[in-house]
């Protein structure tokens, strides 16, 4: 009897220390992120502005999106292309050069911190400097082209390469992804290589049958994360090229950004917030759904 | 030639090739900086000619110090010191508050909420941004630091809550346990518990939040309108905007000493980044 009463005891008091020691983060759940999704759901059918106050208006953020609005589907036109480029391309490059980097080579040390040196610093300075790279007159980048005789296209200011110039930009900065890759390239045992190389298997038969399946469990993982944030697209189209030339690199979050803090129409914004979510979340589930066929867990 | 040296040879091949192309990818991450540094110290004559000079022939200062009053850096640097510190004490403190309550304490609903808690990494910012600046409009804290310090002492995001768990799930109970005999209280636990081991992770967390919030360009962005207040990225967005078009030499001397803190921060204190990455990308 008395056994029993002790055991309650001690989880009465784990739990009143559970939920003491989480408090914080608690209150941030509740105010900071379960209202405002449920406030900003409930937004979407209101013609609100910044202070919050507005009208029901029904479906009109709705119909005014996919009937009235050219520029809406452009924005997610837009931001779909980004992530399209930006994401399988970011997994093929960090996989490849974290592959190279697992293989016992010498000053490993001042490749990592040479590769995460443009992660690190990425931020506006960055960006204008990326600018400034992609001149289509005094930027590096066309220099080098025309070492090669290639005139170079005006990236940033051309709506055909504004994009494109924004996912070099994105990739030059995936040191972060390069280095998880890494970590998991190097938690496989070394004993699957051992015993494939006494079987005679090639490098790249090695890279197929044990180096890729084993770290599908962290592509899978930047591949998720990676799109999430890609859809997300901000600082550098804001930045540069304001969604020019021509609303070709317009994306979702700058559309949201311009409706609800520039023009003060929060009820759009949140209806645009909203389809963005579902999108996302539509993408991710798609994502996890195939994973069950190609994502191979240690067991 | 036997298969043995003809294997050797191949081998020998791919490691060159190995070698060149990641001295290639280095080139190409370190070029962009030592473009930008060596522009900071060109006239805007020199730099925007074509075909460009690589070192400048005529060596300036001017960019620097002309930068720095016209972007008012002083006054910017000093908002972005106070605004990270703020920000990084709060996150590496109530963090690791809120991950011990999850790896410490088995409660009714621990398991859910910590589910919950590693949801919320996948939620995009979008959806709960305008709300939470109506939130803030309404208790008149806009164009103030307080919507950006706020949410960092109230468990400072749930990737830094994720770290402390696992370092806290990592430790042996005997610690636990041990200072439980001696009467002491959860919170004594805690710091007895916490206080010897914890600088690699807070370190980590601290590091990874300082960079970040130092970085921040939308939050400052959405909340803060007036100049005085303005913080590294935002001014030089602003300068950019307004005088960026021509001045390239002055607006690469300005994003130079925008970085370099970061990059200081950065190489003091690399392990800890590294570790941070490790540790996410293991339990992925």
């Amino acid at each position: 009897m008395s056994v029993k009463k002790t055991m309650s005891g001690n989880e009465r008091r784990d739990t009143i220390n559970f939920y003491l020691y989480i408090l914080p983060w608690l209150i941030s759940f509740f105010v900071f992120t379960l209202y405002p999704m449920i406030k900003s759901f409930w937004l979407c059918f209101t013609d609100s502005d910044f202070s919050g106050r507005g009208n029901f208006i029904g479906l009109e953020n709705f119909k005014r999106a996919f009937t009235k609005d050219p520029l809406f589907f452009k924005v997610f036109a837009n931001t779909l292309y980004y992530v399209i480029m930006f994401v399988p391309a970011s997994l093929v490059i960090s996989f490849f050069i974290g592959w190279l980097l697992s293989q016992k080579i010498r000053m490993l040390g001042f490749f990592r911190t040479v590769f995460y040196l443009p992660y690190i610093t990425s931020g506006v300075a960055v960006t204008i400097m990326w600018g400034w790279i992609f001149n289509s007159d005094y930027g590096l980048i066309n220099y080098l082209l025309s070492l090669v005789g290639i005139t170079g296209p005006k990236w940033l200011t051309d709506k055909r390469t504004a994009m494109i110039a924004i996912v070099i930009m994105s990739l030059w900065s995936i040191g972060n992804n390069i280095l998880i890759m890494l970590a998991g390239i190097q938690d496989i045992p070394a004993t699957y290589f051992e015993s494939a190389r006494i079987d005679g298997a090639s490098t790249l038969r090695q890279i197929f049958s044990i180096t890729i399946p084993l770290c599908t469990p962290t592509i899978f993982f930047n591949l998720v994360v990676g799109t999430i944030g890609a859809f997300q697209i901000f600082n550098q189209p804001y930045i540069l090229t304001k969604g020019g030339p021509v609303d070709s690199t317009r994306t979702v979050a700058m559309y949201l950004y311009s409706n609800a803090f520039e023009y003060g129409n929060m009820g759009y914004g949140a209806t645009i917030s909203w389809c963005l979510f579902v999108i996302i979340m539509f993408v991710t589930l798609i994502i996890q759904g195939t994973s069950k066929h190609w994502v191979f867990y240690d067991n | 030639m036997s298969k043995f040296a003809y294997m050797k040879g191949l081998y020998r091949f791919g490691r060159v090739i190995t070698y060149i192309i990641l001295i290639l990818c280095a080139v190409i991450c370190i070029a962009p900086f030592i473009w930008m540094v060596l522009t900071s110290f060109k006239t805007n004559a020199e730099a925007l000619r074509f075909p460009p000079t690589f070192l400048p022939k005529k060596f300036i200062l001017t960019n620097y110090t002309n930068g720095w009053k016209m972007a008012d850096f002083g006054l910017f640097t000093k908002n972005t010191v106070i605004l990270s510190l703020a920000c990084t004490i709060g996150v590496v403190f109530s963090s690791a508050l809120v991950g011990y309550g999850f790896a410490r304490f088995k409660a009714k609903g621990s398991a859910f909420w910590y589910v919950i808690m590693l949801s919320t990494l996948m939620l995009p910012s979008q959806v709960t941004m305008i709300p939470q600046y109506i939130i803030f409009t309404k208790l008149k804290l806009v164009n103030t630091y307080w919507p950006i310090i706020i949410p960092s002492w109230l468990g400072g995001g749930a990737y830094n809550i994720f770290l402390y768990t696992q370092f806290f799930k990592s430790l042996p109970k005997e610690l636990t346990e041990a200072a439980k005999i001696d009467g002491a209280n959860s919170f004594q636990t805690f710091w007895r518990v916490m206080l010897p081991s914890i600088k690699p992770v807070a370190l980590c967390v601290g590091v990874m939040a300082l960079v970040y919030h130092w970085n921040d360009f939308f939050t400052p962005l959405i909340y803060l309108n007036s100049t005085q207040k303005y913080t590294i990225s935002i001014g030089l967005q602003f300068l950019n905007s307004t005088q960026g078009t021509a001045r390239i030499g002055m607006m690469m001397a300005v994003a130079v000493i925008a970085m370099l803190p970061v990059l200081i921060i950065f190489f003091l204190a690399q392990k800890y980044f590294i570790e941070g990455i490790k540790i996410s990308g293991l339990k992925a």
